[in-house]
């Protein structure tokens, strides 16, 4: 507990003194601004954050790697992962460890776009329920994003590689849906069922469905789960 | 203290080690000698838990390094060949943390750090971020993580290399003051540091065990194998046809001697015999003029060199028979 605790600490304390964190965050909140500005202009605007939770989530797929692809490629690159791994420290510390840092820190760039929010509530009246359940659901999303992207950080030393593997395999959550309707039956099934896509809507309805919720926890445990195996077998290798 | 039974590690089809089998004392300075590739960062890989033997057992105070990786895990301090820091923070944090996952409080970590700070000779540089600092510091963060947990058996993987001369003596004595409190191993390719530091050396070459013993006992232990210094006056051509001749005579090769009127000879000679007497005898047979005979003593190089050589011989490249 106490090296899950240190190794947290340490990271939470690298990304907040990283300039490139603070460099991809802004990139993202520039984003996500401009487009619920667009969002927001039109003629028929509601009142709301489902345009916002649209986009963030969707550039969620991006920022998401960036922030994770330095965790463990890195380590293996320095050569510092030889050092944990010698110490004694269990893999499934290291991996908790990181991983909750990584979430501090994107929890922290959402809080940021709350900005936004407060906008909606200076110049409109949303429903507060919705924004309450969106904001679940981002953090939701978010979360699983973080996880696939830590996967793709242990698979290589290489971040850009590593990034590259958390964006691939987290568009491909977001987007099997669209090929689930061209498989027919069961298949078609599981690929609409294992997809991303349609999800987040309910949250920014109001609705918090039960199994969204757990969609999203079983991702993070099966994912954080796998970074842990990962890093186990690399002593095997 | 260190306990290796027959650890065998095959990455893919290729045996890094095999069958290697030594044990550390409390309290000794073990060094690990051999050419880059040999297998003693695989076997320094194995003892510290990195990873696991092919197959073979090894033990670290008294627990397994596989069953209880943890615990033996505990009472390592190691410092890889790459040494393994965190560019973006300074020594201070860097150790604060090395202490934190190792179990130390803060207390401790308060204590200890101040310690090796001192030891290696940090003090300057204690809130320097290590990025900043030279190789021959970075060397020094390297070795005071590993030794401030106090562990009982110390790793240092090439602790020298790639450091300027000055650092390297320096380290050197670090090494050896450190040697003082801990049972420790200790890799190289440079046999004059090992000699330098150890109490005992392991020779490794192609993943083996060739030769273990003390640094001055490899010398005398191999007195057969040894080179002889004769200078003779008499015909060059007729002194080399008639010492090629005597029995267990290897190679001959013939200084230049300028000023001189007598020829210089360095002779090496076949393992295990001393031939003095025979090139004595066939020089004075000859009446040519002796006017020395000295035997060379090795080089821990020169001894280096034959034992691998020596191996080699002994087991032809497997690949060209398959």
């Amino acid at each position: 507990m106490n090296n899950l605790i240190a190794i947290t600490a340490k990271e939470t304390k690298a990304y907040f003194a990283m300039p490139s964190a603070y460099v991809v965050g802004a990139m993202f909140l520039v984003l996500t601004g401009v487009f619920f500005v667009f969002d927001i202009s039109s003629p028929f605007a509601e009142a709301g954050v489902r345009g916002l939770v649209d986009w963030a989530s969707f550039f969620t797929i991006f920022l998401a790697p960036l922030l994770t692809m330095r965790l463990l490629a890195e380590e293996q690159k320095l050569g510092t992962l030889e050092l944990l791994l010698t110490s004694p420290v269990r893999e499934w510390e290291v991996v908790l460890g990181k991983y909750i840092a990584s979430l501090a820190m994107l929890l922290a760039i959402q809080f940021v776009t709350l900005y936004y929010v407060l906008m909606i509530y200076v110049f409109g009246d949303p429903d507060s329920g919705p924004v309450l359940s969106s904001y679940l659901g981002l953090i939701l999303h978010g979360a699983a994003a973080l996880a696939i992207g830590i996967l793709g950080s242990s698979l290589s030393a290489n971040q850009i590689v590593a990034a590259v593997v958390g964006t691939a395999v987290l568009l491909f959550f977001t987007f099997i849906d669209r090929v689930s309707s061209l498989v027919e039956g069961a298949p078609g099934g599981f690929l609409n069922a294992i997809s991303m896509d349609g999800r987040l809507s309910d949250f920014t309805r109001g609705v918090i469905d039960t199994s969204h919720v757990i969609y999203f926890l079983s991702l993070i445990a099966i994912f954080v789960f796998l970074t842990i195996r990962s890093l186990e077998t690399r002593r095997w290798r | 203290m260190i306990e290796v039974s027959d650890i065998t590690k095959f990455y893919g089809d290729f045996p890094a080690v095999t069958g290697i089998s030594f044990s550390v004392e409390k309290g000794e300075i073990l060094g690990f000698l051999g050419p880059n590739g040999a297998g003693k960062s695989t076997t320094m890989k194995i003892l510290t838990g990195f990873m696991p033997p092919t197959s073979g057992t090894a033990s670290i105070a008294g627990f397994d390094i596989v069953e209880e990786s943890l615990n033996a895990r505990k009472h390592i301090g190691y410092l890889p060949e790459t040494v393994p820091l965190y560019l973006d923070m300074t020594v201070s944090d860097y150790l604060a943390f090395m202490g934190n996952i190792r179990g130390m409080n803060g207390k401790e970590i308060a204590q200890r750090r101040s310690d090796v700070i001192e030891i290696c000779h940090l003090e300057e540089y204690s809130s320097t971020i290590i990025g900043k600092l030279s190789k021959g510091y970075r060397q020094r963060v390297g070795i005071s993580q590993a030794i401030l947990h106090e562990p009982d058996v110390l790793i240092l993987d090439e602790p020298t290399i790639g450091i300027d001369p000055i650092q390297v003596v320096e380290t050197r004595q670090l090494i050896k003051d450190l040697g003082d409190n801990h049972t420790l191993i200790l890799s190289s390719h440079i046999l004059p540091e090992v000699s330098l530091i150890c109490d005992r050396v392991i020779i490794i070459h192609e993943g083996q065990i060739v030769a273990v013993d003390e640094p001055e006992n490899l010398g005398t232990n191999l007195s057969g194998v040894e080179r002889v210094e004769l200078e003779v006056k008499g015909p060059n051509r007729e002194i080399l046809a008639v010492l090629e001749s005597v029995d267990g005579v290897q190679e001959i090769e013939r200084d230049t001697v300028t000023g001189g009127a007598f020829h210089r000879y360095q002779i090496t000679v076949d393992l295990g015999k001393d031939i003095r007497s025979d090139l004595a005898k066939v020089v004075i047979q000859n009446n040519w003029e002796l006017l020395k005979l000295q035997s060379l003593g090795m080089t821990l190089e020169e001894i280096f060199l034959r034992l691998t050589i020596e191996e080699q011989q002994l087991n032809p490249e497997p690949e060209h028979a398959q």
